[in-house]
């Protein structure tokens, strides 16, 4: 078979590919993007997508599944809290055709909002998770997520992070399965989770888990790899490659089903080894469970919290290794490279007049939330997908109607389809009198340009209808509606003043395509 | 174990020079890792890649003090990268500078002694002056492949090995831009 050098999620994209996978969704979100860029590029067969947000995605894949077809649905770590209600629930449900959530996370928040460990997601919505650590075991994973997904009636998370994501690494390739579709069930009491049908649904899915339990014991997705019995290293996903570089000969205990976790594994493991310890990145998962047990395990006294490990952290921390310098220090200055709007970014005209006006600007996730850096230092608040508008309203709900005379929100094409419009109707429903600025660059910039509801083009690259932004503003009941080209500063400093002096909801949509987009 | 890493500014092709030396090293055999991150690349953030090939490969990161090769594509990101080293390491820095936001608005200045402290404290180093190269190439958008033609002399792998991978990885009406690249980067 052919070997190629793939990126861990061209890797996972293959993976969907060769289970036979029918259909897939999601929404742009580093570091996850390439998987869907991938299947669409490189997969035709698989009809995939980009949804408005994580949750639809997530819904989309889900009724695939329901209706019989092999189905994934790809987010980053924040993206699976947006689909966390139908997580919860599809839970319940279980699948027809195999059903396959990636998820990624993002240690070290290198292009994130926080650092979240969403291995407590599976738990919390009782889905088997598996961990692949490298680009191989990211194929692998995937495939046999839908095999799992299959045999055990369950949606089925593989998590990855974003030192699997962005990296590469050597892929042996196979064929594509050819999958038939399933009959579609008609068979609400598995389907539609009223409260009569969701109780015993809640039984069947605890009696899976103790099924599962055995297959985390029996798969081999979990494994010892004894060395020396002196001291054992329960790991998973990336930090299991650092503690195979770090500690050579120690045993290991590898976990590539994070849940539910293999008991009689971990027990077996640990008495063979005079000491535990639990080497993983972010939250204590592992290292709460094993001493769930009983097992004395040393994991965080040692092993740092935040931030992503590194193969120096681990050797340090086992070994006591340290790295003096042989060189002098350099001691000149280095300047950072802090990232910003590029040169003739049409955020930036924005940002110009918003600063001169000096208003409160709620912002949100895009490109233009690096306005809050220099030299801009443009926005003061900012926490997740469509929070400005919200917020926005919060502000002007505690101080009064003169706190929308000063106050923004800003908000990106993409991001308003993803998550702008409700708060949108909120802010008119319950009688605000902000100012909303949408800045339509006509694309999901940040995540390198995907396509989105509002640029009339597909994933698949198929023209399709355009969401019109003015004409939904006007449906919810925003009178004031401008469309102005930020470019002319002048023409769009005189809006903003005009809209934000108005004692009425208004929307500017800020129209400018983006500067890198061809 | 050979252990390399890429340094740049996103645009600079970093990531395809990355691809090519993986390329490389597959086919003669080895096992080869990598990692990467670009999420800001495109805002103007530096962009690295680790680069791991040998028998076997764990870690797609590089240790601390642990890179035999440093291939800066931009005098500053080389700097930035100076804890990976391996005492015995050589750094391989593009002498073009790449003023950073803080340096373009006078708050910040771009040191202008790298060279010297380079020439001075490390004991194995090659600075590259790809100027001229690049302008007779024809265009800067070649540098990544230039630099690559510098780092190939250190590596054992062969001219015709490092053209199959390069060819594998550009587009066809590059390609003939691209060897030449290359080689001229190997003559430097």
């Amino acid at each position: 078979m052919e070997k190629k050098v793939l990126l861990g999620n061209e890797a996972i994209a293959r993976g969907a590919y060769e289970a036979g996978c029918h259909v897939a969704a999601a929404y742009p979100g580093t570091p996850s993007t390439e998987i869907l860029e991938t299947l669409a590029r490189d997969y035709r067969e698989i009809k995939s997508q980009w949804s408005p947000n994580e949750k639809v995605a997530l819904e989309v894949a889900a009724g695939a599944s329901v209706g019989g077809a092999r189905a994934l649905a790809a987010m980053k770590h924040v993206g699976l809290n947006v689909a966390a209600d139908p997580l919860f629930t599809f839970s319940y449900t279980g699948v027809n055709g195999g059903f396959v959530i990636i998820n990624a996370d993002d240690p070290g928040a290198w292009s994130s909002q926080n650092e979240q460990d969403n291995r407590h997601l599976a738990r919390a919505a009782k889905v088997p998770m598996i961990e692949p650590s490298d680009p191989a075991e990211a194929k692998e994973f995937t495939k046999l997520a839908f095999e799992i997904s299959e045999a055990y009636d369950r949606p089925v998370i593989v998590r990855i992070t974003t030192r699997i994501a962005h990296s590469q690494g050597i892929v042996e390739l196979g064929e594509r399965k050819n999958v038939p579709l399933r009959d579609v069930p008609r068979n609400p009491q598995k389907y539609v989770m009223i409260p009569a049908h969701a109780r015993p649904r809640h039984r069947f899915i605890e009696e899976q888990h103790i099924k599962l339990k055995e297959y985390s014991n029996t798969s081999g997705l979990n494994r010892i790899e004894w060395g020396k019995r002196k001291r054992g290293i329960i790991t998973d996903g990336v930090a299991y490659q650092y503690v195979k570089e770090t500690c050579p000969e120690d045993s290991v205990l590898k976990i590539g089903m994070v849940w539910p976790m293999p008991d009689d594994i971990i027990r077996e493991f640990a008495a063979g080894v005079e000491e535990v310890y639990v080497v993983e990145e972010i939250d204590p998962f592992i290292e709460d469970y094993v001493k769930s047990l009983g097992i004395k395990a040393t994991g965080k006294e040692i092993i740092p919290l935040c931030g992503e490990l590194t193969p120096e952290i681990v050797d340090s921390a086992l070994n006591g290794k340290a790295f003096p310098s042989v060189l002098p220090d350099y001691t000149t200055e280095i300047p950072g490279r802090p990232p910003g709007l590029c040169k003739g970014c049409p955020h930036g005209f924005v940002f110009t007049v918003l600063k001169k006006l000096d208003l409160i600007v709620n912002g949100d996730i895009g490109c233009y939330t690096l306005a809050v850096l220099p030299p801009y230092s443009a926005m003061h608040t900012q926490g997740c997908m469509g929070a400005s508008i919200g917020m926005h309203l919060g502000l002007e709900k505690a101080h009064g109607e003169e706190m929308a005379r000063k106050s923004v929100a800003v908000i990106g094409d993409s991001t308003f389809v993803h998550s702008g419009i409700t708060p949108l109707i909120d802010l008119v429903y319950n009688r605000g009198t902000g100012t909303v600025i949408i800045l339509d660059n006509r694309s999901t910039a940040m995540t390198g340009h995907q396509d989105h509801p509002a640029t009339g083009v597909t994933l698949m690259g198929e023209p399709t209808h355009e969401l019109d932004l003015e004409m939904l503003a006007r449906a919810v009941g925003v009178k004031r509606v401008v469309k102005v080209d930020p470019k002319d500063i002048d023409e769009f400093e005189r809006v903003v003043r005009e809209e934000t002096a108005a004692r009425e909801p208004s929307v500017i949509i800020s129209l400018r395509k983006c500067i890198l987009k061809k | 174990m050979k252990n390399v890493v890429f340094a740049g500014v996103g645009g600079q092709g970093v990531i395809l020079a990355s691809k090519v030396l993986m390329e490389v090293a597959k086919e003669a055999g080895y096992d080869v890792k990598e990692s990467e991150i670009h999420g800001m690349a495109q805002r103007g953030g530096s962009v690295d890649c680790h680069v791991r090939y040998g028998k076997k490969v764990y870690s797609p990161l590089i240790e601390k003090r642990g890179a035999d090769y440093i291939v800066s594509f931009e005098q500053l990101e080389a700097m930035r990268k100076l804890d990976l080293l391996a005492p015995e390491g050589t750094m391989i820095i593009n002498l073009e500078k790449v003023d950073p936001a803080p340096v373009m608005t006078g708050e910040k200045k771009y040191p202008d002694d790298i060279e010297q402290w380079v020439s001075t404290n490390i004991p194995s180093y090659q600075l590259v002056d790809t100027a001229a190269v690049l302008k007779e190439v024809g265009t800067k958008k070649a540098l990544n492949i230039v630099m690559l033609g510098v780092l190939s002399k250190y590596l054992e792998f062969t001219t015709e090995q490092w053209e199959k991978a390069i060819k594998s990885l550009v587009k066809e009406k590059f390609l003939e831009m691209n060897i030449d690249a290359f080689n001229r980067g190997r003559a430097l």
